[in-house]
C-alpha cells in the first residue's frame, strides 16, 4: 500500500464514522424519517475491500450501506441529501438510506431486503464475464457482494453461490460477520461454527480475515480480486468484525451486554484506531497528520449536511417520474 | 402469408434478437442442450454458445437474481421460468429488485430484462402447474405484463419486450404453443401497451386475454348464429393497459364481458370492470359481466378442471346475459 492510498483509506474510514455519527444525531433529533442502520465499527471492511477495487468494478451493498457507498467513492453530499429526501440526493429523494446507488461508480445499490444484493451481484458478475467475451482485450470487471452473517442464512446465497462456482464468475462474496442479525446475536442461528464452511457446500474457495484490520482486509481482497479478474472464479471472504450500534437507531440493545460493546469500541480493537497506529508505525505518519485527515473528513460531512439542508424538496409531480424507463 | 406455430414464432423472435444484439442472452432450466421444456430455445445453443444460452440449475430465485444484476449492468437477459407457478420462488428478485430499481434509484438504473414463462390450465397439470398468476405482476408498479394469444402477437411482442428498457413479464399459455397463425417472413414489431381488436362487432364487447381470446372468438361465432355481433378485444399488454381501445368499443356496443383465466377474486376482470364503469358509465346498457376461474386451486380431474376454468359456453352465456336474452 502506498502512502497516498493509505491516506485515502484513513480519511474514508473516518468519513464513514463521522457520517454515521451525524446521521445518528439527525435521527435522534427527529430530522430523518423511516429508519437508519449504522455502519460504525465495520469501516475497515468497506474501505479495505474497496481499496482493492478499480473504478469500473461493481459492488452491491446492504441495508447498512452508507459505509460501502463512501468507501467506493460515493459523494457524501448526494448521500446526505438523499437521507433528507431532497431532489439533489442520489435517488432524488425516492430511495432514502436503504436505497442509495451510484451506477456511475459501480455501486449497484444498498438494499432493503436482507441478502437482496446477493442475486444482483451474481448477475453483475455474469454480465462482466459476458462483456469480457464480447470485447476481447478489455479488463474483466470484478464484483464484490457485501452481506452480513444474518444474510448468510438466506436461500438465494445457496442458489447463486453454486452458479458462481459452476460458471467461474468474477465475484467475491464478502460476508461481514458483525455478530448480529437484526435484533439477535447471529451465532444461535447459524449451524456451523465458522461461516466459511458454508462456502464448502458450493466448492467455493473461502478465507476468513480479521475485518477490523484494514491492511489484512485489503491484502486478502486483492488476492481474491486478482483471481476473479483472471477468470479463476469466486471467493467467499469472511471479515470478522463488530456492529457497534444497534440494528437501527433507537434499538434498545437488550440482547447484548454493554461490556462487550465497550471492549470492541476500545482503541485496541477499533478499526480506525488500529489503522492509525499502523500508519504511524509503518508509513511515517504522525498524530498531527491523522488529526488533519480527520478534520478534513469531518469538514466534508458538515459540508454535505449543509448542502442537503439547502437543497429543495421534490415537486409532487416527481411522484410519477421514473416509474418506467 | 405463411402459417407457423406459436412456439416457432417465439423461437424466431429470440433468434432474431440474439443475432441483432450481442447483449441479449437467455438463461433458464434446460434451455440449452435440451432446447427448453417447450422447445422455445431449441437451436440457440449451437448458434450462440453456452454463455448466451445458459442452462441453469433448478434455482428460480438465482435465475431471476442473475437476470436482474446482468440487466442493471448493460445486458439484456431473457430468463425462462418454466411454469409461472415457479415464479413464486423468485418473487423477491422480480417484485423487490427488478420492479423497483429504476424508480427507487432515482431513474438512473435500468433493468431491461424479460421473464418468459407460461401459465394456464386445461391440461391436467394440477394445482402447481396450471395457474394464471398474471395479476401478481400487474399489481407491482414498475413491471410490464404481456400475454400474447396468437403466433403473430407472440413474435412481435417478444421482440418489443426484449428491446424495452423495463422488466417485462412475458406470459405464454401452455395450450397455445401448438396453435398456428399467419406470421410474415419479414421483420415486424408489435408495440407494448396497444390492444388489438380481434373481431369487430356492434352488439357486445368481449375483452379476453391469452387462451381466452380463442374461446371468445369461438363464442362470437356461436353468437353470430343468433344474430349477435360480438366485438372481441385482446389487450395483449395487461400493464400498461390500453383502456382507450376498450372504452371506445364499449361506447359503440354499450355492453361488456371481461374474460380472464385467473381466479375471479381480485382479478383482471374486476380491474377492467372498475375502470370501464368509471370511464364509460353513461354508455353502459347492462352491468359489466366477469367470466373468470372459480376461486379454487386447480384440480387434476378433467371433469373438475373444466368446471373451474371459463369455457366458450360461459362466454356465450355472459354475452346473452349482457343483452338480456334469457
Amino acid at each position: 500500500m502506498d502512502k497516498g492510498l493509505a491516506e485515502q483509506a484513513y480519511r474514508r474510514m473516518y468519513a464513514i464514522r463521522a457520517f454515521e455519527e451525524k446521521v445518528e444525531q439527525l435521527f435522534a433529533a427527529g430530522e430523518l424519517p423511516g429508519f437508519v442502520h449504522l455502519y460504525m465499527g465495520e469501516e475497515a471492511c468497506a474501505v479495505g475491500v474497496c481499496s482493492a477495487l478499480k473504478e469500473g468494478d461493481y459492488i452491491t451493498s446492504t441495508h447498512r450501506g452508507h459505509g460501502h457507498c463512501l468507501a467506493k467513492g460515493g459523494d457524501p453530499r448526494r448521500m446526505m441529501a438523499e437521507l433528507l429526501g431532497k431532489t439533489t440526493g442520489y435517488c432524488k429523494g425516492k430511495g432514502g438510506s436503504m436505497h442509495i446507488a451510484d451506477l456511475d461508480l459501480g455501486i449497484l445499490g444498498a438494499n432493503g431486503i436482507v441478502g437482496g444484493g446477493i442475486g444482483l451481484a451474481t448477475g453483475a458478475a455474469y454480465s462482466a464475464d459476458l462483456h469480457a467475451d464480447l470485447e476481447p482485450g478489455i479488463r474483466r470487471k470484478v464484483v464484490v457482494c457485501f452481506f452480513g452473517d444474518g444474510a448468510s442464512n438466506q436461500g438465494i446465497l445457496a442458489e447463486v453461490g453454486n452458479m458462481a462456482v459452476l460458471w467461474r464468475l468474477p465475484i467475491i462474496y464478502l460476508c461481514e460477520e458483525n455478530q448480529y442479525a437484526e435484533f439477535s446475536p447471529s451465532k444461535p442461528f447459524i449451524a456451523v461454527d465458522r461461516l466459511e464452511l458454508k462456502a464448502q457446500a458450493f466448492g467455493m474457495r473461502a478465507v476468513t480475515v480479521d475485518g477490523n484490520d484494514l491492511l489484512a482486509v485489503l491484502e486478502t481482497t486483492r488476492l481474491a480480486v486478482e483471481l476473479a479478474r483472471d477468470g479463476q472464479g469466486p471467493t467467499f471472504l469472511v471479515a470478522k468484525t463488530y456492529r457497534i450500534e444497534g440494528h437501527t437507531v433507537g434499538d434498545p440493545l437488550t440482547y447484548r451486554p454493554k461490556e462487550e460493546t465497550a471492549a470492541w469500541k476500545s482503541p485496541e480493537r477499533d478499526p480506525i484506531s488500529r489503522f492509525g497506529r499502523r500508519l504511524m508505525a509503518e508509513f511515517g505518519f504522525v498524530e498531527r497528520d491523522l488529526e488533519e485527515l480527520r478534520q478534513r473528513a469531518r469538514a466534508a460531512i458538515e459540508d454535505a449536511l449543509q448542502f442537503a439542508v439547502d437543497s429543495p424538496e421534490p415537486e409532487v409531480t416527481a411522484l410519477w417520474e421514473d416509474v418506467y424507463a | 402469408m405463411r402459417e407457423i406455430q406459436y412456439r416457432d414464432a417465439l423461437n424466431e423472435a429470440l433468434n432474431e434478437e440474439m443475432a441483432r444484439d450481442p447483449r441479449v442472452f437467455v438463461l433458464g432450466e434446460d434451455v440449452g442442450r435440451y432446447g427448453g421444456v417447450l422447445q422455445i430455445t431449441r437451436g440457440l445453443l449451437d448458434k450462440y454458445g453456452e454463455k448466451r444460452v445458459r442452462d441453469t440449475p433448478i434455482s428460480e430465485a438465482g435465475i431471476m437474481g442473475v437476470a436482474v444484476g446482468a440487466a442493471m449492468t448493460g445486458m439484456r437477459p431473457v430468463a425462462e421460468i418454466m411454469y409461472i407457478d415457479f415464479s413464486a420462488l423468485a418473487m423477491d428478485q422480480i417484485a423487490n429488485q427488478a420492479a423497483k430499481a429504476h424508480y427507487m434509484f432515482g431513474g438512473k438504473a435500468r433493468v431491461p430484462l424479460v421473464m418468459r414463462t407460461q401459465g394456464g390450465g386445461g391440461r391436467g397439470n394440477a394445482a402447481q402447474h396450471s395457474q394464471s398468476l398474471e395479476m401478481w405482476f400487474v399489481h407491482v408498479p414498475g413491471l410490464i405484463v404481456v400475454q400474447p394469444s396468437t403466433p403473430y402477437d407472440a413474435k412481435g411482442l417478444l421482440k418489443s419486450a426484449i428491446r424495452d428498457d423495463n422488466p417485462v413479464i412475458f406470459i405464454e399459455h401452455k395450450l397455445l404453443y401448438s396453435t398456428t397463425g399467419p406470421v410474415p417472413e419479414e421483420e415486424y414489431l408489435i408495440p407494448i401497451g396497444v390492444a388489438d381488436v380481434k373481431r369487430e362487432g356492434k352488439d357486445v364487447t368481449i375483452v379476453a386475454t391469452s387462451r381466452m381470446v380463442l374461446f371468445a372468438l369461438a363464442a362470437a361465432d356461436t353468437l353470430r348464429q343468433r344474430g349477435i355481433e360480438a366485438e372481441v378485444i385482446d389487450p395483449r399488454t395487461l400493464k400498461p393497459l390500453d383502456l382507450e381501445t376498450i372504452v371506445t368499443s364499449v361506447q359503440k356496443t354499450g355492453r361488456l364481458v371481461v374474460v380472464n383465466e385467473g381466479a375471479l377474486t381480485g382479478g383482471f376482470t374486476a380491474e377492467v370492470a372498475a375502470r370501464v364503469q368509471r370511464a364509460a358509465f353513461d354508455w353502459l346498457d347492462a352491468p359489466i359481466l366477469q367470466v373468470a376461474s372459480e376461486d379454487v386451486p386447480l384440480p387434476y380431474s378433467g371433469v373438475l378442471e373444466l368446471e373451474a376454468i371459463p369455457s366458450e359456453q360461459d362466454i356465450v352465456n355472459a354475452a346473452l346475459e349482457a343483452l338480456y336474452w334469457n
